[in-house]
């Protein structure tokens, strides 16, 4: 074996100058999240960094509600599932079908509203999220399901469409041709073709879709307010309403909330990179 | 809607009925979801948001109202500061990323964490760490010192600037890799060149990497700004726009205000930011729908 040159070991301890601190900044409060949701209530307080009795008795109370903040966990953690499925779901229904028209229909309009729901995506979202609070009580929904399903269809639909027509105009034209020829209906090139040579793009925006339902904060906590009703994370915030909160069990429960978006990020990762890191900056 | 956007129905003619092809009519009948969603979810809201926000008095009170001037002040620092040490950090880091070694691939999945997990736990757990009494930071101090740490959240300035740190560590790995697959695309043999000629790294990146990526990289920083405008969760999981209200930016204090019940201060305070938004909103979608 080659043994490393001088220059080849100062160029790995500058890497590694620059790798450690990397790794302590990412680390650190996710790690104290977990050193949290271990540690029984007195070595969470005591300032250590790793508790002298490890337990997981916090993640049995949160499951048998055994505390008065986490009465509904249960109900609230089926609530923020019901709702990130929901907007998915919804979301790549209405994003497919606009993108097809759009893009393989040459509807006329499309590039106007392909404009519109551009722009819409580019306005922050806590800007609409005032007006839509209004409107979701006008409407007679808040404190209703389908005020938040909606309002995160909204706020997902608009990337959603942008990334499904970049993909479906790389498709090349003649295969809408070639079908047509055989006699396929509209439909049937919706549903035959289009649909399964999209399906990574699809799979990459009901990610994202649903992903951005289960994490938001700011709409649900608006939106929602009844504790049966409420999804996890503002169940969460709610903890802060009380001086003495028990920290074990809210980062307890943060970590439960946090685990399935990370396990479907890295699961899906494959096509998140690539469907939506290229669309999300065209330069 | 699709047919009045067409702009071809002032045009007389045979019916409409007659015009459209059959793909035509399913395109409508497509598109007309999203159609819906559109008018009932974004423009009637925002409408109604802009009607809210008629009376000039609002304004005057917005003007009087040294929290409106605060939270005006902490967005700008927030956006100029913030943001440019995001990206300039995103940039450096997407090059030590770039490099090929196992450790570092590793790594970069483990740097993805504070993208891929929930702001709110995470938040509320650097919340926690620096707590005056118990956090671990003010027990490590004291530990090590024998004094009490400062009480980090209760002074504006480091309150704010730990809303920043917050607000960098969740999106700065998504930056870094937006940059990571622009600096991938540029071609190796450039820097094999440079390093025949003897290119020192800062001649590299001044002569080779930057002017390949600097569209991308202002592109990023103009959509990071418009994005963090709307980060809400950075501050008021953190801060709460404490102490005293001296840490609101525009995102949280419409809704200080939507919880005060004035309505229409919060839509004002909105609408002052707009002239700021829409021309950066615009150089966006023309950027984009090249």
């Amino acid at each position: 074996m080659k043994l490393p040159t001088l220059r080849e070991i100062g160029t790995e301890a500058k890497l590694l100058l620059i790798g450690i601190p990397v790794f302590i900044w990412t680390m650190v409060p996710i790690y104290h999240m977990f050193l949290f949701a271990i540690s029984p209530k007195e070595d969470a307080f005591s300032g250590k960094l790793w508790p002298t009795h490890p337990t997981l008795n916090n993640f049995n109370i949160v499951f048998h509600q055994q505390h008065y903040f986490l009465r509904d966990f249960w109900i609230q953690f089926l609530n923020s599932v019901v709702i990130a499925l929901s907007a998915g779901a919804l979301t790549l229904m209405i994003a497919t079908a606009a993108a097809f028209s759009i893009s393989r229909l040459r509807v006329p309009g499309g590039r106007w509203v392909m404009n519109l729901a551009l722009f819409t995506y580019f306005i922050p979202a806590a800007f609409l999220a005032v007006p839509m609070y209004r409107t979701m009580g006008n409407y007679g929904l808040l404190n209703n399901h389908w005020s938040l399903i909606l309002a995160m269809v909204t706020i997902a639909s608009p990337y959603a469409i942008w990334v499904l027509k970049q993909a479906s105009d790389k498709l090349p034209v003649e295969l809408d041709e070639a079908a047509t020829m055989d006699g396929a209906t509209t439909l049937q090139l919706f549903r035959l073709v289009y649909v399964p040579l999209m399906m990574p793009s699809l799979v990459a925006i009901g990610t994202y879709a649903i992903l951005l339902a289960w994490n938001e904060y700011l709409y649900a906590f608006l939106l929602l307010s009844k504790d049966t009703e409420i999804t996890l994370p503002v169940a969460l915030g709610n903890f802060l309403a009380a001086d003495d909160s028990p920290w074990e069990l809210l980062m307890t429960t943060g970590f439960i909330y946090a685990l399935p978006p990370a396990a479907i990020y890295y699961a899906f990762k494959r096509y998140m990179v690539g469907g939506l890191t290229a669309g999300a900056v065209k330069s | 809607m699709a047919i009045t956007l067409s702009g071809d129905h002032a045009t007389p003619g045979p019916p409409l009925s007659a015009r459209l092809t059959t793909p035509q009519v399913w395109g409508i009948v497509l598109l007309a979801p999203y159609i819906l969603v559109f008018l009932a979810f974004v423009v009637y809201p925002v409408g109604y948001g802009l009607w809210l926000a008629r009376h000039p008095a609002s304004y005057v009170a917005l003007w009087h109202d040294p929290i409106f001037a605060r939270a005006a002040v902490n967005t700008l620092i927030f956006l100029l500061v913030g943001i440019n040490i995001k990206m300039a950090i995103a940039l450096f880091l997407s090059g030590f990323f770039a490099q090929q070694r196992t450790w570092i691939k590793w790594l970069s999945v483990l740097f993805i964490l504070p993208w891929a997990v929930p702001s709110i736990p995470t938040i509320l757990s650097v919340r926690f760490m620096f707590n005056p009494e118990w956090g671990v930071v003010n027990q490590l101090i004291f530990k090590f010192t024998g004094e009490d740490g400062p009480n980090w959240l209760n002074d504006p300035t480091v309150a704010l600037s730990m809303a920043i740190g917050v607000h960098i560590w969740k999106s700065l790995p998504f930056w870094t890799l937006i940059l990571m697959t622009g600096r991938l695309a540029i071609s190796h043999d450039l820097y094999e060149a440079a390093e025949v000629d003897g290119a020192s790294w800062w001649q590299k990146f001044r002569f080779i990497t930057w002017p390949s990526m600097q569209t991308l990289y202002i592109t990023c920083t103009l959509l990071s700004m418009i994005w963090t405008l709307g980060d809400f969760n950075s501050v008021y999981l953190l801060t709460g726009g404490g102490p005293a209200d001296l840490t609101h930016v525009l995102a949280t204090l419409g809704i200080r205000y939507l919880r005060l019940d004035q309505l229409s201060l919060a839509m004002a305070s909105i609408v002052c930011a707009l002239p700021f938004v829409l021309p950066l909103v615009y150089f966006m979608m023309k950027r984009l729908s090249r």
